[in-house]
Parts: structure tokens; sequence; C-alpha cells
């Protein structure tokens, strides 16, 4: 004779907290913490810090109480994990609203992207300021400046960086030169980037001449930046290439060059441009070494190769230095904003350009 | 279109490690020869010595003579690529080149090395290629598709179609059915059989009853111990060393009675 066991709960689910658990602890935790932040006079920062502490020492200890110590001390790492998650999250998310709350009145004046700062001085400035009349001047001439010296500085350092790579994976055999490369590039990417530019005016100072200020000189200055990242990272990329493919390769009878820009590099281009796309992120906000380097102008200069040129960061910051019209700063802080906006927005399209190109080029599979 | 492999003396060394000590052996044209082995006697060594990929590894050299029809491949002057040529190989996992189509994977020889080839003859070497290696039915009509797409025992024929479309005379292959299935397996021995028609094949595996089955000849390696050299312990032809070898060290083996 059989015997159906009813029962309402399966016996391997005994002493488990149910699903909704953290939202009930939740909630408390707010409410609670809510109330002590009343006592103490309330700040939504001081809220969200009380209420996370409470949060995770109530679910500990009810989860230690019903479900026993090894659930517990789960629900605590999960505690820390997530805070930290979220304290790591907390100034990106700052940052972009920052730039988005002050920048979109910047970025959406008329001419913003269009116009120079020619000819725009301290009065229309004052008159914005005091009878609201339009903002005038915009950021054409820096965006085009850095657009300019930052292909420069690309065009100068992925050359450079992936045969330095080629070298160090394909050829350096752990030799001395091999190694002193690999030490070097180290110590360079350490470099601050104002030495860097101090490095490329000297350089510029001493074969050119005197006060040598061109985009020219802040490419050298950006690619002396941009080098160690790009052979390291292609660096990664090259080593990751099986080595079978290699052999495969030599075992048809292909010559080593031809086995290394035929098989080793399209097997890890989307890698390498992916990671040449970052090192351009990382240098196209470099404001020091571009200062010393291009100096500042206001007016469109298009010509790299002579005059001083203005780009996105040095625009910032001369803007908020030395506003336009130093009684009323307003529209300069204003026209900094925007190109801030401009700039991350930039850096924002070139990561997801290196997704797209590392998509684009990723080895196919598929039947 | 196949050579003979003459090896004189040969010592292998990985820097100053004697890997493989002494070997003699005459592989016969148009033939398959197998080498059999505990794993770590340097059958694999000794093998990629035959088209001097042994050298790729750095550090690694080779003293005596490999004769490709009485042409030393170690004789001053002479350019490993040429070797490579005429010497093809097949590794123990498959490897297609993962940014080619299959096409383009037959054609890799040709290609890589920037040889001009008008497309009707590509397309007939690669038709001609793929039928030698037994894939072209199964792939003739996706040969645009990735050749990482197919199948492990097809990829692998996919790898022995790309080394005989550069025509070369002698196939080398390291374990090629060991990450493969028995049907696979069987796909690919059947191929090895048309093969030693045209090409000079030699072949290392672990799996003795294969050994049995496609060579014509067999040669025992074996190793003394941990940090000896390999050495070449018999080589007769396959028949009389699965059946009536003139070692102890070859019958242990044979019969399973290792160690």
């Amino acid at each position: 004779m059989t015997a159906t066991v009813v029962r309402k709960r399966s016996a391997l689910t005994k002493g488990q907290l149910p699903k909704f658990a953290p939202y009930i602890v939740l909630a408390v935790a707010l409410v609670v913490a809510a109330a002590i932040m009343a006592l103490i006079g309330f700040n939504a920062f001081g809220w969200g810090i009380v209420a996370a502490i409470l949060f995770a020492v109530g679910l500990v200890s009810w989860s230690g109480a019903v479900e026993g110590a090894r659930k517990a001390k789960d629900k605590l790492a999960t505690c820390l994990v997530v805070g930290a998650f979220l304290i790591a999250l907390l100034p990106l998310i700052s940052v972009i609203v920052t730039v988005l709350i002050n920048g979109i009145p910047g970025l959406i004046t008329p001419g913003f992207l269009g116009t120079s700062m020619n000819g725009v001085t301290g009065a229309f400035d004052n008159k914005a300021a005091e009878e609201g009349a339009p903002v005038l001047g915009g950021i054409y001439h820096a965006l085009m400046g850095t657009i300019q010296i930052t292909l420069l500085a690309t065009v100068i350092s992925v050359p450079v960086g992936l045969l330095t790579s080629i070298y160090l994976v394909e050829y350096g055999n752990d030799r001395p030169l091999a190694r002193a490369i690999t030490f070097f590039v180290d110590v360079m990417t350490g470099i601050p980037s104002i030495v860097a530019g101090l490095f490329a005016a000297a350089f510029f100072f001493a074969i050119v001449g005197p006060g040598t200020k061109t985009g020219a000189v802040a490419a050298v200055a950006l690619s002396v930046l941009m080098i160690p990242v790009v052979v390291r990272s292609s660096e990664e990329m090259l080593k990751i290439v099986p080595n079978e493919l290699r052999e495969a390769s030599y075992a048809l009878g292909v010559r080593k060059w031809r086995t290394i820009t035929k098989v080793v590099i399209p097997t890890a281009i989307s890698g390498i441009a992916s990671g040449v796309t970052l090192a351009i992120a990382r240098v196209i906000g470099e404001t020091a070494p571009i200062l010393v380097t291009a100096g500042f102008a206001t007016t469109i200069n298009n010509n790299v190769f002579g005059g001083w040129m203005a780009s996105l960061p040095t625009f910032i910051y001369t803007q908020i230095l030395n506003p336009t019209s130093p009684s009323n700063p307003g529209p300069s802080d204003q026209r900094a904003w925007g190109a801030a906006l401009v700039l991350i927005i930039l850096v924002m399209l070139l990561n997801l350009g290196a997704r797209l190109i590392a998509r684009m080029f990723a080895p196919k599979t598929g039947r | 279109m196949s050579k003979r492999i003459d090896v004189k003396d040969l010592n292998v060394y990985y820097g100053n490690f004697l890997a493989v000590e002494d070997v003699n052996i005459n592989i016969q044209a148009k033939s398959v020869t197998a080498f059999i082995g505990p794993s770590g006697c340097g059958k694999s060594t000794f093998l990629r010595t035959l088209n001097r990929m042994h050298e790729v590894l750095p550090g690694a050299r080779v003293e005596g003579e490999v004769l490709l029809d009485g042409d030393n491949l170690y004789g001053p002057g002479v350019d490993p690529v040429t070797v490579r040529t005429q010497v093809g190989m097949v590794f123990q996992r498959p490897n297609p080149f993962p940014t080619m189509s299959i096409r383009d994977n037959v054609l890799a020889g040709v290609k890589l090395n920037n040889k001009k080839i008008s497309k009707g003859a590509a397309d007939a070497l690669v038709e001609k290629s793929l039928v030698g290696a037994n894939l072209w039915n199964e792939v003739k009509d996706r040969l645009d598709k990735p050749g990482s797409g197919l199948s492990g025992g097809q990829q692998q024929r996919l790898c022995i179609a790309r080394a005989i479309a550069v025509e070369p005379q002698v196939i080398l292959m390291d374990e090629p059915c060991s990450a493969l299935d028995p049907i696979s397996t069987l796909a690919v021995e059947d191929l090895i059989n048309e093969l030693k028609d045209q090409y000079t094949v030699v072949i290392v595996t672990h799996n003795m009853q294969q050994a049995a089955r496609v060579s014509d000849k067999t040669a025992f390696f074996n190793i003394a111990g941990t940090g000896k050299p390999g050495k070449l312990i018999e080589f007769a032809d396959t028949t009389s060393i699965f059946n009536n070898p003139s070692q102890k060290a070859t019958e242990d083996y044979v019969s399973g009675r290792f160690g």
C-alpha cells in the first residue's frame, strides 16, 4: 500500500527565507533609516548610507537566524559586493548627470558647434548675462583642434606601437633587447602627462626653435602617452593568438613575416583595434601636455604644423580659469560645460566604436 | 609525386637536453609509416624534424641527416620554407584559420604565399583538395562559411585538404585522430589509405589498432626513463611488429604488458 505524503512544503526547501525577503528588509531599512534621519536632520546621502547598513545587518541576522551561518555569510558577501559596485558606480553616474545638466544649455545654444571664439569679447558676455542676449561663441575651433591633434597622435603611435608589439611577441624571444623594451614601455606607462608635454616641447625647441607651439608638437606629446598603451594592448592580443595557427601556417610553407601579416594579425585585429580606440579615448582628454605644446587659440586653425591650436580640454581650462568676461563668468561656464559634454560624448562614441570594431573583425563562427 | 625519406644518425635536442637519440630509419615512398610508443618518447619530436618544424621552438636543434630523395633537409643553405612546401603536416588538434572561409582555408597555402591563381584554377584546386580529403560532399554548398563552424572531424579533414592543396611530397600527421570520435576517425583512416596512392604518409598515433589498420610499416619508439632520450627500438613491417616483434620491449608494448 502506498501512502502519498502530502506536505505543504518540500523537505528540501526547509529553512529558507522567502524570495521576497530582501525586499521586505529593504523597505523596513528605508523606513527606519528615514525615521533616524528625521531625528538628527534629514539628508539624502546619510539616508542612503544608514539604510544600506540597516539592510545589510537586518538581512544577514535574519538569514543567520533562519538559514544558518553559511547562508548568512553568503548574504553578507552579496551585500558587500553589491555595496562596492554601487559605490564604484556612484561617481560615474554623478559625473554624467552633472555634465548633462550643466552642459545641455551650452550645447543647444545656436552656433555652439559651428563657431569659434574669434571676436567674442567680454562685452558680449556681459550683455548676455545682464540683458539676456544669446551667448555667443562656440567650440568649433577646439573640436577641430582636438580631432586633428588626436588623429595625428594616432597616426604616429599605431605603427610604432603595433610594430613594437610584433617584435616583442614574434621576434623578441626574451632577448635582452626585448626585455629592455618591455621595461621601458612599463616606465613610459607611468610617465605623468605633463612630463610628456615638456618632453615634446623641449624636443621641438631643440630641433625647430624656441617657443615652437603647434598641433604637431601636441600630437608628439600625446603619442608619447599613447604608444605604451598601444604596445601593451597589442602585445596581449598577439600573445593569445594560438601557436597552432602559426605552426599550421609554417607547415604550409608560409614565411614568418607573411604568417604574421596574414594569419596572426587578422586573428588578433579585433582586439588590437579596440585597444587602439581605448588608447585614443585615454589621450583625447589630456589637458596639460596640450597646454604646454599647442598653447590655446580662440580662432580656427586647421594647420597642425603651424600656429597655436585650441583643443576641447584646454578650451574648458581657459574658459573656467580666465572667463572671457571676468565680471560675468556665467557664459564662459556655460561654454566650458558644453565643451565637457561634447568631450564625454566623443569618448563614449570612441568606446562604442571600439566595441563595434571588435565585433566586426571578430573571427566568425557559424555553419 | 612522392619522395622517400632516409634518416641517418639523427639526434634531436631541446637546448642541451637530448630528446631523441640516434635514429636511423628508411621511409618508403607511397607508403604509410606509423610511429608508436609511450607518451614522451619523442615520436612527435622526431616527426617534427622531418619538415623542420622542430626548430620553430626556441633552443631546438638537430644533429645528423634527413634525406628527402637524397637531399639533406639540414644541409647548408637549405631554406626551411622550401622543405615545408614539400613535406606537409597535419596536427593533433584541428587548426583551421579562424578568419578564413572553408574555401580560403584550402587555398591558404597558395594565397598566403601571394601566388597568383585564376579563379577557375582556384575552384578546381579547392574541389580537388576537398574531394581528396573526403570532405567535398559535406561542404560544397557552404564554401564561403567559416571553417571554424565545422565539426571537429570535418575540421581535421579540412586541415588535411589544406595540406594536400600545396601538393607536398610527404604528409606528416601528428596524432590526427586523437581529438576525434570513432566515425570521424574512420573517415580520416579511409582517407589515409587513399592518400598513400599519391603521397608518402607518416603518422604518429597512440592507438595501436589504428597503426595496425592503416600502416604498412611501424616504428616503435621507447624511453628508458624520465630525462633519458627517446630511441627507435624497432622498425619493421606492421604485421611483424604486431605479430612477431623481434624486441622484448616492442612485444610488451603492443600486447599491453608495458611497464
